[in-house]
Formats: C-alpha cells, sequence, structure tokens
C-alpha cells in the first residue's frame, strides 16, 4: 500500500525530472570531455602507430635496404617488396608496396628494421575515397617519411630510452 | 669397431672414424663450418669442440680419431663456453651484415650464432676490411664475411679439379681468392656456392633477388645434361629464381652443373607462348583452334608414311610415348630420336646405357673414354671418376681430340679409331693395363657415335670392353655417356624408326611431308627439304622454330609433370614448378588435342593413365633402379675394321650454349663470352 502511494506521489511532483535536470545543471559547470575535431585534435603517444613512411638518412639516401624482415613479420601480408642491386652494387628495393586496406597497425614492420627505415607516424588522418588510393608505393611512402621526418625523428628519440 | 660412449649414449663406429662421426651416429648434432663429408678434414674452425673424458682440454671432433672407451660430451659446460668462445672469436671480424647479405636466413654462421654463440657482442674496435675477387661471372664475393673454413679451396682443389683456389698470407691477413684475379675454369663453380658456410661466396645472378622463406620448393630433374641430377627449383609466384641440387648419392651425390643451375634465365626468354602458323612466308599468330585446323588438314592429306616425328634431346617420356602413340595410330613409322645422328643400336638396352651406373665408377679400377669430352657432356660424373682418380690406382685413357682438360691426368691413347682398334687388338700398350684390371670401364661418348661409322665404334668399344672382361655377370663394363636428360628417355620408349620407317636422314631429305620436332633443336634450319611442312612443338624459339610452318607451344622442364631417364636409365621424376607461359600447354596434352582434331582418340585421359600405359610399353619408367650386369656377351651389329679414321669429335665444345634453355639464357652468353666460347647462333624469329 505505502510503496503505491510512494509512487504516484513522486511522479506527481516530478521527482525523476528533477533529478535529470539536476544532473543537467551539475554538468554545465563542469569541463568539456569532448573536443572540436578536425580544428581541435587530442595528444597522441609517441608510440602512436599511424599512416607508414620510410626514412632517408641525413644525406638523402634511403635508408631501407631490401632485407624483407618487415614483408616476414608481416601478420596481415601487408608488404610487397622486390629487390634488385642498384648501379652502384647496392642492395635495394625496386618496389615497397602496403596494403594500407590489409595493414593492422601492429607496428611489427618497424620492431623488424633493423635500420629504422619503415616507420609508423603519427598521422591518421589518410582516409581516401578510393581503395586503390590505400595501397601505397615506395614513392609515396619516401614521400610520407620526408614529410613527417620532423616528427618520426623525435618520437623515435622519445621512446628511444625504453629499448 | 671401437665402442664410444656420447652423452651416455653408446655406439659402435668402425676404427679411424672420428669423433665427429661418432656423435652423429649417436645422434647428437655438433656444429661445424670447415668439416664437410664429401671434402678432406681441415680442422680450422674450430667450432665443433667436444670434450673427451681424460683430454685435457676441448677437442676439434672433425679431426680427432675415435678409440675404443671414449667417454664424449657434447653439451658440458666445458663444451658450451669452448663453443661460445670460438663463435666469438669468428664473429670479430666478421661484418655482421645479415639484413643484406643473400646468405641471410640460410647461413650456416646465423644459425650456429643464434643456438651456440652468446647473446652479445663485446668486440667494439674496429674490423678488418678485405677487397672482394673476381672468381667469375657467376659467383659474387663478398670477402670481408668470409671466416677462412677453406671449404671452397678444398672444393676447388678435391672436388672439381681445378687448384685454382686458395689462402693467400696469415692470420688477420689471410685472404682467400684466385691467386692471379681470374674467372674459375669450373663447370662446378655454383657448388662453392651451397658449400660456402657464410655469405661470403653467393650466386651473381640470384643476388639481391629473394629470401630463401619466400620462395616454393619443388623437387625436380635436370634435364640439361644426361647425369640426371636431382634439383630443387625454387620459385616465387610465376618466376623460377634459382636451382640448387638435391643430394643423391647414386647420382649427382650433392653436386650440380653450371649450365642446369644458372641457365633458367633463359626460361623467361625466346619463350613460344602461344601457336603460330606460317601464312604466305610469315609466321603469324594463331589460335590453338587454327593451328589444331592446320595440323589436321596438312596430316589427312599427307599419306601415313609420308608424315614423321623426330624427338630433341630435352623432352620428357611422357610426351615422347604420346606423339608415338600418335603416329602409330596415324600409321606412320618414321620416327627418331637422334637428331645428332647417333647411331645406336637399339635391339638392347645396355649397347646405349651407363651399365656401370655412376655411382659403380668409383668401384671401377680402369678406364677408358672413348671420343667426347665428359667434363663438358657431365661435369658431375666428370667429377665422380676424378673422386676415383684422387682415392689411386686408376688407370684412365682416352682416346679423342688432343689437349682436353679432364681435371685429372689421364694417358692420351689416340685421336681416332685406329688407338681403339688397337686396344681391341691388344697391340696398344695401355691395353695390358685395362686388361689386368679386375673392373674396368669402357665409356663411349655420344658423340664418338654421332658419325658415318657410329655403329662400328659402338662395336668395337664393345670388343675393348670384352676383351678386357669387363662384361660379366656381376659388372657390367660397357658405358655410354649421354648427352641430354630427354635421349635416354625416348630410346627407351623406342622413338625409332619402326619397320620400313624412315630414320632422320631420309626424313630430312623430302622423305616426308609432314615432319613434327618435338622440341628438335639439333638439326640446321636448311637441312630440312623446302617442301617438307614442319611442325615444332617446343618452349623456345631456337632453330627448329625458326624453320617451322607451324608451332606448337609446349612446357619446359620446370612446367609440367614428367618422366626423364638419365644415362644410367634411370628414370627419375620431376615435379610442376610454375605454369608454362602464355597459351603454352604440357606437351602430352597438346599432342592428345591435336590427335582429337586429327579424328584420333588416343588412350588416355590423364597423366596417371599415361604413365599406366607408358611403363606397360616400357617398364623402366615406370620407376624402380637396379643395377644388371651383362647376361649376353654378343656385341652390337657392326664390324669395328670398317671403323674410317677420322678422329673422334670433341663433342660438346661450348658448354655454355649447348641447349636452347642455355642459349636463350643471357648468364650463359656471358659465361660464353667469359671462358671464350664462340657466340651463339643468332637468334632465332
Amino acid at each position: 500500500m505505502s510503496f503505491t502511494l510512494d509512487r504516484v506521489a513522486r511522479s506527481f511532483l516530478l521527482a525523476e525530472l528533477a533529478s535529470g535536470m539536476w544532473l543537467t545543471l551539475k554538468t554545465m559547470f563542469k569541463p568539456r570531455a569532448t573536443i572540436n575535431y578536425p580544428y581541435e585534435k587530442s595528444p597522441l603517444s609517441p608510440r602512436f602507430k599511424g599512416e607508414h613512411g620510410l626514412r632517408r638518412y641525413p644525406n638523402g639516401e634511403e635508408r631501407c635496404i631490401a632485407c624483407k624482415l618487415c614483408e616476414a613479420i608481416c601478420p596481415a601480408l601487408a608488404i610487397t617488396i622486390e629487390a634488385e642491386p642498384r648501379e652502384d652494387g647496392s642492395r635495394r628495393t625496386t618496389r615497397y608496396d602496403i596494403d594500407m586496406t590489409k595493414c593492422i597497425y601492429c607496428g611489427m614492420c618497424e620492431e623488424a628494421c633493423p635500420v629504422d627505415a619503415i616507420v609508423e607516424g603519427p598521422n591518421l588522418e589518410f582516409a581516401t575515397e578510393t581503395r586503390e588510393e590505400l595501397i601505397y608505393n615506395k614513392e609515396r611512402l619516401l614521400d610520407n617519411g620526408d614529410r613527417w621526418e620532423a616528427a618520426l625523428s623525435k618520437r623515435l628519440e622519445l621512446d628511444a630510452p625504453y629499448r | 669397431m671401437a665402442k664410444v660412449t656420447v652423452d651416455g649414449i653408446e655406439v659402435e663406429v668402425p676404427n679411424g672414424a672420428t669423433v665427429l662421426q661418432a656423435c652423429e651416429a649417436a645422434g647428437k648434432e655438433i656444429p661445424r663450418f670447415c668439416y664437410h663429408e664429401r671434402l678432406s678434414v681441415a680442422g680450422n674452425c674450430r667450432m665443433c669442440l667436444v670434450e673427451v673424458e681424460k683430454a685435457p682440454k676441448p677437442v676439434a671432433s672433425c679431426a680427432y680419431p675415435v678409440a675404443d672407451g671414449m667417454v664424449v660430451k657434447t653439451d658440458s659446460p666445458m663444451v658450451r663456453n669452448a663453443r661460445r668462445g670460438v663463435m666469438e672469436f669468428l664473429l670479430i671480424n666478421h661484418p655482421l651484415d645479415c639484413p643484406i647479405c643473400d646468405q641471410g636466413g640460410e647461413c650456416d654462421l646465423q644459425d650456429q650464432a643464434v643456438a651456440y654463440g652468446m647473446d652479445k657482442g663485446r668486440y667494439a674496435e674496429a674490423k678488418r676490411a678485405v677487397k672482394d675477387k673476381y672468381v667469375g661471372p657467376l659467383i659474387k664475393t663478398i670477402m670481408n664475411r668470409c671466416i677462412h673454413c677453406t671449404r671452397c679451396v678444398r672444393f676447388a682443389s678435391e672436388v672439381a679439379g681445378v687448384p685454382e683456389m686458395g689462402a693467400t698470407g696469415r692470420g688477420e691477413a689471410m685472404e682467400i681468392g684466385t691467386y692471379v684475379e681470374k674467372a674459375l675454369t669450373t663447370e662446378l663453380s655454383g657448388n662453392l656456392i651451397d658449400i660456402c658456410p657464410v655469405g661470403a661466396l653467393t650466386s651473381r645472378p640470384y643476388a639481391f633477388t629473394s629470401r630463401p622463406w619466400e620462395l616454393r620448393k619443388t623437387d625436380s630433374i635436370d634435364v640439361q645434361d644426361a647425369t640426371g641430377t636431382n634439383i630443387r627449383i625454387d620459385n616465387r609466384g610465376p618466376e623460377v629464381l634459382r636451382i640448387v641440387p638435391r643430394i643423391n648419392d647414386d647420382v649427382n651425390e650433392e653436386w650440380m652443373a653450371d649450365r642446369g643451375r644458372f641457365s633458367f634465365d633463359g626460361l623467361k626468354k625466346q619463350r613460344l607462348d602461344r601457336p603460330w602458323l606460317r601464312v604466305d612466308g610469315k609466321l603469324r599468330p594463331a589460335s590453338w583452334a587454327d593451328a589444331f585446323r592446320a595440323l589436321a588438314a596438312r596430316i589427312r592429306a599427307a599419306a601415313p608414311d609420308r608424315v614423321g616425328a623426330i624427338a630433341g634431346d630435352l623432352v620428357d617420356a611422357e610426351s615422347v610415348f604420346a606423339l608415338k602413340s600418335l603416329m602409330h595410330a596415324i600409321g606412320s613409322r618414321n620416327l627418331d630420336c637422334r637428331q645428332d645422328g647417333a647411331a645406336i643400336d637399339a635391339t638392347r638396352r645396355d649397347f646405349w646405357l651407363f651399365n656401370s651406373t655412376i655411382a659403380g665408377i668409383e668401384e671401377a679400377d680402369a678406364l677408358l673414354i672413348v671420343g667426347g669430352d665428359p667434363r663438358r657432356e657431365a661435369p658431375v660424373i666428370n667429377a665422380r671418376i676424378r673422386k676415383r682418380h684422387v682415392l689411386g690406382r686408376f688407370p684412365i685413357g682416352r682416346i679423342g681430340a688432343a689437349g682436353v682438360d679432364l681435371t685429372y691426368p689421364h694417358q692420351h691413347l689416340g685421336e681416332g679409331p685406329a688407338a681403339l682398334r688397337a686396344m681391341a687388338d691388344g697391340t696398344h700398350p695401355f691395353a695390358e693395363a685395362f686388361r689386368a684390371a679386375k673392373k674396368p670401364m669402357v665409356i663411349v661418348s655420344r658423340s664418338a657415335l654421332a658419325r658415318p661409322d657410329g655403329l662400328h665404334v659402338l662395336a668395337a668399344a664393345w670388343q675393348v670392353a670384352a676383351s678386357a672382361n669387363a662384361l660379366r655377370p656381376n659388372w657390367h663394363g660397357f658405358n655410354v655417356l649421354h648427352q641430354f636428360g630427354g635421349q635416354v628417355g625416348a630410346l627407351e620408349l623406342g622413338f625409332l624408326p619402326g619397320r620400313e620407317g624412315k630414320d632422320i636422314g631420309a626424313m630430312l631429305g623430302g622423305g616426308v611431308d609432314v615432319l613434327w620436332l618435338l622440341g628438335a633443336d639439333g638439326i640446321e634450319p636448311g637441312a630440312i627439304a623446302p617442301s617438307t611442312f614442319v611442325i615444332y612443338q617446343g618452349h623456345h624459339g631456337d632453330r627448329g622454330a625458326a624453320r617451322a610452318d607451324l608451332i606448337l607451344p609446349g612446357a619446359a622442364y620446370t612446367e609440367k609433370d614428367a618422366t626423364y631417364v638419365n644415362t644410367e636409365g634411370r628414370a627419375q621424376r620431376a615435379w610442376l614448378a610454375v605454369h608454362a607461359p602464355g597459351e603454352a600447354r604440357e606437351d602430352w596434352r597438346i599432342i592428345r588435342a591435336a590427335g582429337e582434331g586429327l579424328g584420333i582418340r588416343l588412350p588416355f585421359d590423364d597423366l596417371a593413365q599415361l604413365r599406366a600405359r607408358m611403363s606397360e610399353a616400357a617398364p623402366v619408367l615406370g620407376g624402380g633402379f637396379a643395377r644388371r650386369g651383362c647376361e649376353d656377351m654378343a656385341g652390337p651389329a657392326g664390324d669395328p675394321a670398317a671403323m674410317s679414321d677420322a678422329p673422334f669429335a670433341r663433342g660438346i665444345t661450348q658448354y655454355h650454349l649447348a641447349d636452347a634453355i642455355a642459349r636463350a639464357s643471357d648468364v650463359m652468353a656471358e659465361c660464353a663470352r667469359t671462358y671464350g666460347e664462340a657466340p651463339a647462333l643468332a637468334a632465332a624469329e
């Protein structure tokens, strides 16, 4: 009996609405949890694994030596490499493709790389309109490496103490 | 026998065996670099150290003879420490450039450093640097990586028989190389790549192309000489990337000749990848349907005895059998498989087989080589002969062209049949030594039979063997050495003129209206009568295709499941590694489809049925091989007295350009330039 009375009184006094409004009021004075993406961005860990790039040495020579360890370790089989001796006799890739639609961004490729050539950078905004654009070739990857070099070397430097 | 205890396991090994062999008998793995079963013991890498009870320090097991009651420990703290130390020393001057090394992934040093070495290096000082040497167009050297095991030096001087490699300097200044810069003059140089335990000697054509884990491996048989070398074809996708030997002690041990190993790049060039039909004097691309229609029209128009077929040197037994069945169904007996014109008495198998067997060479105690040049015709068999020579007391005589270096000393008996006749009479001084032998061997090169009096040469050689008592039920000393992997298979299947059939000379001279060349590239295009309609079925645009009026694109030996018979008569099976390019098909399928166009249904629909029929026709092709003695002393038809006085030819003179695949290969062309062989024929259409 008293249970029913209680429920009826509660609904007539709009107790639920009042408590809801109270929560709204409280939240109004709290700092915001969301950000105004893409004008604002959240901070990224130096270990963030984003879009790939192939780095160069400071003298402009590409780092990749076509050892194919990244290709071997890649669990998604996203990397394809072909190699042959360059004119000067050094071992270089003639083809370095990453299928970004296959890639699972695990970062094993950069772990395997003996010369820090293939790296995953901080860029995560590389959505495209077609699948074809997501199949990266060597040129594209070297270009990425050049574009992000400052950020890439910084993140390697920050992560170095833990390796 | 000596009783040895290895890690508590008791094994019995023969006296004089090494501790390493005892450990292997006990199933213990001993790391090693310089030790190789088929080379002499050097004992310089020190990796095989084990502890022997009562010995004051670790002993190098590869060079330490066993004694009765010896107790060996292969995994004690002392051994582990010693190995770790040796490995550290080996790695001091090793560049550790595994990521760019072609040996990476299949490197003894890499594997053993992981298994027996330390996890960290302590050496931070400068490493030595050595200039790379030039040792020929096939081998790339990176001498920084050399650990001075001297396997290559021992291989060159012991197995290949060309003592051109060696070490100069001592200690840190030691360098391996040819003393004077030159290309190694051996047909077995590719084996240096296999025996080098590190990446110091690697394959030049294969440089940087792939990693071992990317390759799909297929067992196969080398057809580019008649040894029947067991090989493994490594491919990635549709491309053959390298060919390496498999171990078969009865055939090739673990060696392989350079032409078989390095000429596969010819499989990508000059290929026939679609049917071609000659219209108004010019070859034009055609469809398979057009090709079969033209073929059927031509064969129907010709009388059955005006149709002929010639089988080439690299053909597989299956396609030969299919073509023979088709020809019989048409009603033609004009078959021949001897495009070099070799006179072969086909009445008995032992008239054209290497009866002593390749492994049997090691039992022989005297040898007579008649004609040719085994070093160029079958380098691996030549290495076996050399192996027997190294064991000692093995007089070798040779009749043939003067000035041939066989890598072992031999007595040159004469250039022509006169010497052979003298050997048969017993008037030649060498005959005495030859007849005194218990297991004498006569090796007749196929090139010595490829002359007008070839049958008489064959009879004379048989007579020499008979006169030396080499034809016994327990030892057959008469041997014919063929030149290519398809030749014996065609003989086994009797691809020879039938009753009233025309032989190759009659067929070429206008005896047939339609001539089917199954991979026959040994015929000069001009030798075929102009009125003959020539069907060429094969894989390369070489001499045969240049003359053809109709080209049926077939598969090369890497591209089909096939059976090949080596010069001993040993049938061996090869498996498909990659698919034939373009519209090319397996040869037996082409022949069967061509028969369908003629309204002839050959009695097999798949490979299994074909093989069943084939082994009915020639049981030896069903597999199984046994060495046979000589049951019948009666020799081949032929009269030794009728031999002409023309000297025997050299056989294969252009080793690197001896077959259609090699002639299309850039690597072989480079070798031919390096070794001063005349350039190949102008490439055919």
